[in-house]
């Protein structure tokens, strides 16, 4: 039997010291880990619980923006009233994010760090092959079954979809996350998969997530989250846009904007391209669409996932022109 | 075993809850919301061991070698099983009772046919220890080219299955002659029961009796496998099945993993429970067949139809046999003078198929009832109006009567219901902002599966009555509609009646498939009540020291646990003072709804094979469940995603014998057809043929947020023909028709006409 110790640590220094073992993860919600331990994946040999920690599961608001305690279960940052009100497109990540019973349990820090769906990567007893488990082993995905799979940002080494909804969010409001002392840009904390998909975040050993600030602005205070997916409720994206407007005090100018995507790339994707086509131009829908093809430029499909390529740009123009009926 | 105190349910259950025909809720409702009810696998056992499987990770060829050392010395293993040590089993016979070949059955494979075969088995003592050492046997393998699946090119034809051949008139030429034809092909792919608890078992030993608690549609069934692969005589298997959660089909047989822990426990001399991972119920047994069907029809302008020509494929495994009938519903809904069905199979490398709710009619539907829609568009009539104008009036292929056929009936509650007539008839006519939105319409049937069940009836000491049957409960119902009634035959209250079910020393049931539990057993808990209460009676009448001997009646009548004389001038008594005056502490009567002259191995064959299953259309009549489905769908015209907003569906199961459940089974199987129309599909990778999204996550099924209100309309008439107390089916109806009532909806939201289930939105984008 595979023995692990459980180590349940109650200063953030002792979890720190714990994390920097050989063989050591953090435990939070345990709805990733445990799944992944279960599959194979994840076989650790210290469990560092990091749930006891006091002080990290607070929210807080001010002019700047919100500070959430890495321990924030999702469900509670979902229903924040400040978070709702300041940062609508993060609460509706995280309540169409997973079940119910799912998101009272996981934290916002355990959702960030999710690994990848690729059925390929969650059964190494079938299929040994995969660069992200085993650096060098080969990608089974790649001529299989790739209907979830990423069409942006893969490489030839990975294609596997980042499946996160929140960070999809926070990567569109510039969101930095707080690693202890240390403090990253969430979309420098995502890496793109290259010749190296095993490394997945800017994160070393021993190092943890501990908050996550995200600036308000008025794009983030009108914003919102779009996912679309076969099933109602409890599916990853088909494809997902956090979209954020500011507009002009014409309400019709557009003076800020963010996009982001979920579901089609291998990182949380932000679509600079799409913001900076309608910067300062008039909200127009023919203007919308053409701006937001512009999303899934340089698009790899791999025929199965093609519909993604066709369904994002959608997906944009629908949350950008949605956004513009309350101006 | 498991003892219901009965609950009344809630305020709409109303005076007459407890009889026949009453709403009376779930008498084991509170047990499993609360916990408190004992699944099989749950057992606590003194000395249990634990089993877990290992799976083939190959789809074809041979297991070349089986490296078990690092296996054996892990910590807390007491064996490892292969095909090399495993004990030797006979064949047992199949569901027929075919006499099985002689020769030696192993339920772990050498020669491989698809990928997740149990090739091996570590037994720890603890779960844990077992994983982590099933996880150590090396397996190496020669492979050899699989086939994938129906789409692969070395698949071919497959085999004709004469005996799907339905054929009448002359089918090719009046197609050909017809001045209206149409012609396409429907698919539906692999599709997996998922039931909510997994496949599991405990087997324990003692000498050469074997127990099994294991979730069992077929105790009887199952014991008699038992007991022929471990050649000992039926009576020493005794199956525990006091609750299933969940089996739409899968239930019913004993499986391979069930003879590897029957194996387990007696090599090892101890108890063994073994219970299939989530991923394991996906090659472990089948699901629903892939199936391909091409429909033809060809109409006059009017849209009357002259001939339907039909051919159907499903796929087989490579050493197994199952046939999803797929001309069954093609061959009865409509009136036609020229017909042609024929069926091949095609052995693909994957598990044998097995049965899922409404084997056959389900697919069957999804072509002929699809393909209407097709003609009524083509001819330019309303899609309701044309199979008006195409009723059964008998059962063409039989050419039989209906027992009872309340189809025109259905369409015509579910239309009014449903404000079908308020249809705008043009593809993408109707919408709402992104929104577009169709109304379509589809029938479905289930034949009337019959067969015969025994009960016994107690009547104890305290006025209380007792019910046991080896049937079982799998959320259906059967506690309480057997409560119900044994209450209204002795004349008790349903409070007073503990309904015992799910173990095999019990009176004999066949399996609960096929919609048939419920009409076999009622049957027979109303005879043995009925003869139970004779009894009583002729004791009250006949005993000098009964107080109603002097009254010299002929009969008393029994109400609320009271016995009184039928004209109320003699004494009133309790039950419990009646029994206690003649000297009884009970009274005990075996019913069985056999014919009279069966001999035991008649029986025998009734309660362990299908064999003995009354055909639908024997004598007289062709008997069926009927229903007609009306759904709303809208559908997002840039996203392509599809969402059920409204159904009404008006079904003729016959008599109900409780409506809260049959309408609760109605919605159930309503919202597996949602799913199967929209959500569910067992994908393969197609180099390694796995299936690779073989989990809850990634196998889709509606969740609450999938589903709208759902109304549900009984337009039944008792059908004394289909059952004693004249309920034909439930339980598999609802979800015939479902799939194409959704797919004939989305094309008149969208214009665009979906043959290949299920309906996801990379096609309608
Ligand atoms: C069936 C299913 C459906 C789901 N659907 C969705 C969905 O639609 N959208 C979505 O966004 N998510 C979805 N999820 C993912 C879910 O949101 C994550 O499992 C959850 O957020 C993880 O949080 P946790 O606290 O349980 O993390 P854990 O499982 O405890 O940890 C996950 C990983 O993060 C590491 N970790 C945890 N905390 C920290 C920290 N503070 N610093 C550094 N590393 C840390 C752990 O070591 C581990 O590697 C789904 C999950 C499941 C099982
Ligand atoms: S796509 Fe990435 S995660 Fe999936 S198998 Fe290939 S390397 Fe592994």
């Amino acid at each position: 039997m595979r023995d692990f110790s459980y180590l349940r640590a109650n200063s953030l220094d002792a979890a720190r010291e714990a994390a920097a073992l050989p063989g050591a993860m953090l435990l939070a919600g345990g709805t990733t880990l445990i799944d992944l331990a279960k599959c194979g994946v994840a076989e650790p040999e210290t469990l560092v619980d990091i749930t006891h920690l006091k002080g990290l599961d607070s929210i807080e608001m001010s002019e700047r923006g919100a500070t959430i305690g890495a321990l924030a279960r999702m469900g509670h940052v979902a229903d924040h009233a400040g978070i709702r009100s300041r940062f609508p497109a993060v609460s509706e990540a995280l309540w169409q994010a997973a079940s119910a019973q799912i998101r009272n349990m996981a934290t916002i820090g355990g959702n960030l760090m999710q690994r990848t769906r690729c059925p390929y990567f969650r059964d190494p007893a079938n299929f040994p092959a995969c660069n992200k488990r085993q650096p060098g082993s080969g990608c089974s995905a790649i001529g299989g079954v790739t209907r979830g799979h990423a069409v942006l940002g893969t490489s030839d080494a990975c294609i596997a979809m980042y499946p996160g909804d929140l960070a999809v969010a926070l990567v569109a409001f510039d969101a930095i996350l707080h690693l202890g002392e240390r403090q990253i840009p969430v979309d420098d904390f995502f890496l793109l998969p290259g010749t190296t998909p095993d490394r997945e975040h800017a994160i070393a050993p021993g190092e943890m997530i501990t908050a996550i600030e995200i600036p308000g602005s008025a794009s983030a205070r009108r914003s919102t989250y779009l996912k679309i997916r076969d099933r109602q409720s409890y599916e990853f994206a088909a494809a997902s846009a956090a979209v954020g407007i500011e507009f002009e005090p014409d309400h019709r100018t557009i003076r800020d904007l963010r996009v982001a995507l979920g579901g089609v790339a291998t990182k949380p994707w932000r679509a600079r391209a799409v913001e900076d086509a309608l910067k300062g131009k008039v909200l127009e829908p023919d203007a919308v669409s053409a701006a937001s093809l512009l999303a899934v430029e340089g698009a790899v499909d791999q025929g199965a996932n093609h519909y993604k390529i066709e369904l994002a740009p959608r997906v944009v123009a629908r949350a950008i022109l949605k956004l513009g009926e309350t101006a | 075993m498991t003892v219901h105190n009965i609950r009344h349910g809630d305020a709409s259950d109303g005076a007459f809850a407890e009889a026949v025909g009453g709403r009376l809720s779930r008498v084991d409702g509170r047990a499993k919301i609360t916990g408190a009810a004992k699944y099989a696998v749950e057992q606590q056992l003194e000395g249990l061991a634990y089993a877990v499987l290992v799976e083939s990770t190959i789809a074809s060829g041979k297991v070349r070698a089986i490296d078990t050392t690092a296996a054996q010395a892990a910590p807390g293993v007491l064996q490892v099983l292969t095909p090399d040590t495993i004990i030797s089993l006979k064949t047992a016979a199949d569901w027929f009772g075919t006499p099985p070949p002689d020769k030696p059955y192993c339920p772990l494979a050498r020669d491989i046919t698809f990928s997740g075969q149990h090739v091996a088995a570590v037994v720890a003592e603890t779960f844990e220890q077992a994983v982590a050492a099933a996880a150590l046997v090396k397996v190496s393998y020669d492979e050899t080219p699989s086939i994938v699946d129906l789409s692969d090119a070395k698949a071919g034809d497959g085999i004709p299955i004469d005996a799907m051949t339905k054929e009448w008139g002359d089918a090719q030429g009046a197609f050909a002659s017809a001045p209206v034809r149409i012609c396409a092909a429907y698919n539906t792919p692999r599709e997996y029961q998922a039931p909510m608890e997994p496949h599991g078992l405990i087997a324990r030993w003692d000498g050469d009796r074997l127990t099994v608690w294991e979730p069992s549609q077929w105790l009887d069934g199952m014991a008699r496998t038992y007991a022929e692969w471990f050649g000992v005589p039926f009576e020493n298997v005794r199956l525990v099945s006091p609750y299933i959660g969940g089996g739409f089909g899968s239930k019913a047989l004993a499986l391979s993993h069930g003879a590897v822990a029957a194996c387990a426990a007696k090599m090892l001399g101890r108890p063994v429970r073994l219970v299939m991972t989530r991923p394991q119920t996906f090659t472990g047994y089948g699901g629903r067949a892939a199936t391909r069907q091409t429909v033809t029809i060809g109409a006059d302008a009017q849209g009357k139809i002259q001939s339907i020509v039909h051919r159907g494929v499903n796929e087989t495994s490579i050493d197994g046999m199952w046939v999803e009938p797929l001309g069954s519903v093609t061959s009865i809904m409509y009136a036609t003078p020229n017909f042609s069905s024929r069926q091949n199979v095609v052995r693909v490398n994957s598990v044998v198929p097995g049965a899922m709710r409404a084997p056959g009619e389900n697919p069957s539907a999804f072509g002929i009832e699809s393909a209407i829609d097709e003609l009524a568009y083509e001819v330019g009539i309303d899609p309701l109006e044309i199979r008006l104008r195409n009723y059964a009036e008998q059962d063409p292929h039989a050419k039989k009567a209906w027992s009872t056929r309340q189809l025109r009936e259905a369409f015509a509650a579910g239309a009014e219901r449903f404000g079908w007539s308020r249809r705008s008839p043009e593809p993408r006519s109707m919408r709402d902002g992104n929104q577009l939105i169709g109304w379509g319409v589809a029938a479905g049937t289930y034949p009337v599966r019959r067969a015969y069940g025994e009960a016994i009836v107690r009547i104890l000491a305290d006025g209380s009555v007792e019910v046991e049957s080896s049937s079982i409960d799998m959320g259906q119902g059967t506690y309480t509609i057997l409560a119900q009634t044994a209450a209204e035959t002795v004349g008790v209250r349903a409070d007073d009646v503990v309904v015992k079910l799910g173990d095999s020393r019990f009176p004999r049931a066949g399996v609960t498939g096929g919609s048939r539990l419920a009409g076999v057993m009622t049957g027979a808990v109303y005879k043995a009540a009925t003869s139970a209460l004779d009894q009583l009676i002729g004791l009250a009448i006949s005993d000098p020291r009964s107080p109603f001997h002097a009254l010299q009646a002929n009969t008393l009548v029994a109400a609320n646990g009271r016995m009184s004389s039928p004209r109320g001038d003699g004494p009133d008594l309790s039950i419990a003072e009646l029994l206690k005056s003649v000297g009884r502490d009970h009274i005990e009567a075996t019913g069985d709804t056999m014919p009279a002259n069966s001999t035991p191995e008649d029986r025998y064959k009734n309660y362990t094979t299908i064999a003995m299953a009354l055909p639908h259309t024997e004598g007289d009549y062709s008997r069926h469940s009927w229903c007609a489905h009306f759904i709303e769908v809208r559908v997002d015209e840039d996203f392509g995603t599809v969402r059920v907003s409204r159904v009404v569906s008006a079904l003729d199961s016959g008599r109900l014998y409780n409506p809260k459940l049959a309408e609760s089974q109605w919605k159930g199987g309503i919202i597996m057809g949602i799913g199967q129309a929209l959500l569910e599909e067992g994908i393969v990778d197609r180099r390694h043929g796995r299936i690779v999204n073989n989990n809850l996550a990634d196998y889709l099924v509606p969740t609450n947020a999938d589903i709208p209100d759902i109304e549900v309309i009984s337009v039944g008439i008792p059908d004394l023909h289909s059952s004693v107390l004249g309920g034909k089916g439930v339980g598999e109806l609802a979800i015939v028709g479902v799939a194409p009532a959704i797919a004939n909806a989305v094309f008149h939201a969208t214009g665009k006409r979906i043959r290949d289930l299920p309906i996801t939105l990379e096609k309608l984008i």
